[in-house]
């Protein structure tokens, strides 16, 4: 079974058009706000305009929540190490032996819980909806990326997803061998890095065949055009500023609040 | 589609004066001696034994070969009066395995890649990428998925967009060499297309001369030793006896030539059951869809069974399945007593041990097997498995594949051929009562192809079962025995 990162199944017909970089400038302004306060309000609002966002995005909640979940129950577990660690102020809810915890340690514990969501949701917003060669192309023609690089990364995706593949069948050449998953555990460790090492032989000879026939095409040999012009359109503008006034309404509604706590402050 | 195009740039020449190439850290050269002119147009097969450095010149005449840090050469290698690495895009290179040259995740982009990497203007890359597309008659949408194709339009696709670079030569290292049958003729035919409309100088490398000796209007063949053993029309080097002869002891498949296999055919008789299939549905993976249905067979003892049938159609994975090395989807896999011994009846719930001792499987990919420094703890590694150390099995088993010279070498420096005999000396080392091939001769030469051949049908008389599966109708022919035919999800048993 392999894997295709370089064709993912994509979703959200409207940001699929949008360039990638007006994607993820909106990305990185709201990361930076939520980055800088530890409060639940700005965290709320971000998280609540995020989720009114969710139409463009083409999936149902259930449907999201089905592909973040793991990131759900990291949330819940942050939540709860830092209710039951973070500096005990104000008064006691419960305290049952360790257990100890108050209105001010479950405050932190919810505003830390709630910043995962919305910190994490921009990225998936632009893995769901963004073509790797599209990417690319902006990284490269727009932000002037060196050509190298970017392609040099791009190709590689398509090897990565092999390497399930490639995985599997290494099991199975090794069974046939007489060197399988069974036996002790000492057994079992060396059997999975004998594997492992045989899966990073493969990988660096397999590398270094694309590597050739890139270069054969001419790959690395001095200024390159690009068949596929990367542009940017009013889309983008909406999609920027989109960003922007989720980023400074959070904000905004942080201090008004009076919860707004600086994290260099 | 059939528009009338204008040729294009115009064709290369090549000359190669006292040329050679050493891989940094070898002793010997790759290629030494090499003299030769190849005039604009013309169109070369290059032939030599396994280990002659037909693929090295072809890297070295695609530029691709590296800097002095990658290895040394001595005297000239020139296109057009330029060294090669100068003349970036004159010369366009296809390599042996579909697989690994798939740059990009669309079918339109991976042709405009090397275009783009020549700084062609954008509009001109369009025109290009469609002239090149029907230049190998691939009639598909630009965003079609390049994961989404067959071997032979793999191959059809990396011979467009070498064709996007209008290259005034071409290069294939061994390109029909993975492909079945009819994506042979396929590449085949395409490179003709593309040949006739662009007159570009042509060399290709290939072991089976018989594809390419209508198409080519000169036979180069490289001697081992250093310099050309032969050079002329194929009229005169594939017919002449004395250059046939030579050929056929470098191992070169010379046409209308059958190489010498040594034992006897098998006779149909086999023996005592060994594994014995019923209604089985075979499967890559737990979730993924079944490849072939209702499969029933029976494998006996001194039986030699080839699996034949188009690429993809799920020959491999039935392989593997009555391997037991896949878990079946449906039906039954049943090993007799014989085969089984104390394991039991199921071969998938075998430990690796077991297994080893009772079913060898040779996968298509030698590589893919090997898991040791060194040819020697190679051949010594099964028997040690399965707590027998000193076999005498192995010292006879690198003798008969001549491996002996071999003992201290990295397998994965070996040829092509000598991997292949030994991944198959490695699962003949533990003495399994059958032995299972996913395609034993692709890519190999004659030589090779004639000791395997012959150490089979040695072992089938022996009393081994030997299931192959294989395009290679000669190879059928040689073993004999029954064939069993995939497709369309079906298997069906064809006696001979």
């Amino acid at each position: 079974m392999s894997t295709d990162y370089l064709t993912p199944v994509l979703t959200g017909r409207t940001l699929l058009r949008a360039n990638p970089v007006s994607k993820l400038f909106a990305a990185v302004v709201i990361t930076l706000a939520l980055m800088a306060s530890i409060d639940w309000v700005s965290a709320a609002v971000a998280l609540t305009c995020e989720l009114a966002l969710m139409p463009l995005l083409g999936i149902s909640v259930i449907g999201l929540a089905r592909r973040i979940w793991p990131l759900l129950v990291a949330a819940l577990i942050g939540a709860y190490g830092t209710a039951l660690l973070a500096e005990k102020t104000g008064g006691v809810l419960l305290d049952v032996g360790p257990f100890l915890f108050t209105e001010g340690s479950v405050a932190a514990g919810i505003a830390v819980g709630l910043r995962g969501l919305p910190l994490a949701l921009p990225g998936i917003f632009i893995l769901l909806t963004t073509d790797p060669t599209d990417l690319a192309d902006a990284l490269a023609q727009k932000l002037r990326l060196p050509s190298r690089f970017v392609l040099g990364a791009l190709a590689s995706l398509r090897l990565v997803g092999l390497l399930v593949e490639q995985w599997d069948s290494l099991g199975l050449a090794r069974h046939a061998r007489g060197v399988g998953s069974d036996g002790s555990a000492l057994a079992r460790t060396r059997n999975l890095l004998g594997q492992s090492f045989g899966l990073i032989v493969q990988a660096i000879r397999r590398a270094t065949r694309l590597a050739t026939a890139m270069e054969a095409r001419g790959f690395g040999a001095g200024t390159r055009t690009w068949a596929r012009e990367s542009t940017y359109s009013l889309l983008d503008a909406g999609i920027a500023v989109v960003g922007l006034l989720v980023a400074v309404g959070a904000v905004t509604a942080a201090v008004l609040a009076g919860t707004w706590n600086f994290i260099l402050g | 589609m059939t528009a009338v195009h204008p040729p294009l740039r115009r064709a290369v020449q090549v000359r190669a004066r006292e040329w050679g190439w050493r891989h940094a850290g070898r002793k010997a050269f790759a290629a030494r001696q090499v003299d030769l002119g190849i005039a604009p147009g013309e169109r070369v097969l290059l032939l030599g034994a396994s280990g002659a450095g037909k693929s090295t010149l072809l890297h070295a005449l695609a530029g691709v070969l590296g800097t002095s840090d990658e290895g040394e050469q001595e005297g000239d290698l020139l296109l057009d009066g330029v060294p090669p690495a100068a003349a970036r895009g004159r010369a366009g290179l296809v390599l042996q395995d579909p697989e690994t040259q798939v740059v990009l995740a669309r079918v339109g982009d991976e042709v405009a890649f090397a275009a783009e990497n020549l700084a062609v203007p954008r509009e001109e890359i369009w025109r290009r990428v469609g002239r090149a597309l029907d230049d190998v008659g691939l009639d598909l949408p630009l965003d079609h998925p390049t994961t989404a194709l067959s071997g032979g339009q793999k191959q059809r696709l990396a011979l467009a967009a070498v064709l996007a670079m209008e290259p005034g030569l071409l290069l294939l290292d061994e390109p029909t060499a993975n492909l079945d049958p009819a994506g042979v003729l396929e590449v085949r035919d395409a490179v003709v297309r593309v040949l006739e409309r662009t007159g570009a100088t042509l060399v290709v490398v290939e072991h089976r001369v018989a594809v390419w000796a209508d198409v080519v209007d000169r036979v180069i063949v490289l001697d081992a030793g250093g310099g050309i053993l032969a050079d002329g029309p194929p009229g005169t080097v594939l017919v002449q006896e004395q250059t046939r002869s030579r050929l056929a002891e470098a191992g070169v498949w010379v046409p209308g030539r059958q190489p010498a296999v040594g034992g006897t055919l098998p006779t149909d008789a086999g023996g005592e059951g060994l594994l014995s299939a019923r209604s089985l549905s075979v499967a890559r993976s737990r979730r993924g869809r079944a490849v072939v249905e209702d499969l029933s067979l029976t494998v006996s003892a001194g039986q030699a069974l080839s699996i034949t049938g188009p690429n993809g159609a799920g020959k491999s994975t039935a392989a593997l399945t009555i391997g037991g090395l896949l878990r079946p989807r449906a039906g039954t896999l049943e090993a007799s007593a014989l085969l089984a011994g104390a394991a039991g009846p199921d071969p998938f719930r075998w430990r690796s041990a077991h297994l080893v001792q009772r079913i060898g499987t040779v996968f298509q990919e030698p590589e893919h097997q090997f898991l040791t420094a060194t040819v020697g703890e190679e051949l010594a590694f099964g028997p040690r498995q399965v707590g027998a150390p000193d076999s005498p099995r192995i010292a006879e088993l690198a003798e008969r594949l001549r491996l002996t010279h071999l003992l201290g070498a990295n397998p994965f420096t070996l040829s092509g051929g000598e991997k292949r005999r030994l991944s198959v000396a490695t699962m003949l080392a533990t003495a399994p009562r059958l032995l299972i091939l996913d395609e034993p001769t692709f890519g190999q030469d004659a030589l090779t192809w004639a000791e395997l051949v012959t150490l089979l049908r040695e072992l089938v008389r022996e009393g081994v079962a030997v299931l192959s599966v294989t395009h290679d109708t000669d190879f059928i022919r040689a073993l004999g025995g029954a064939t069993l035919h995939i497709a369309d999800g079906a298997g069906r048993l064809v006696s001979r």
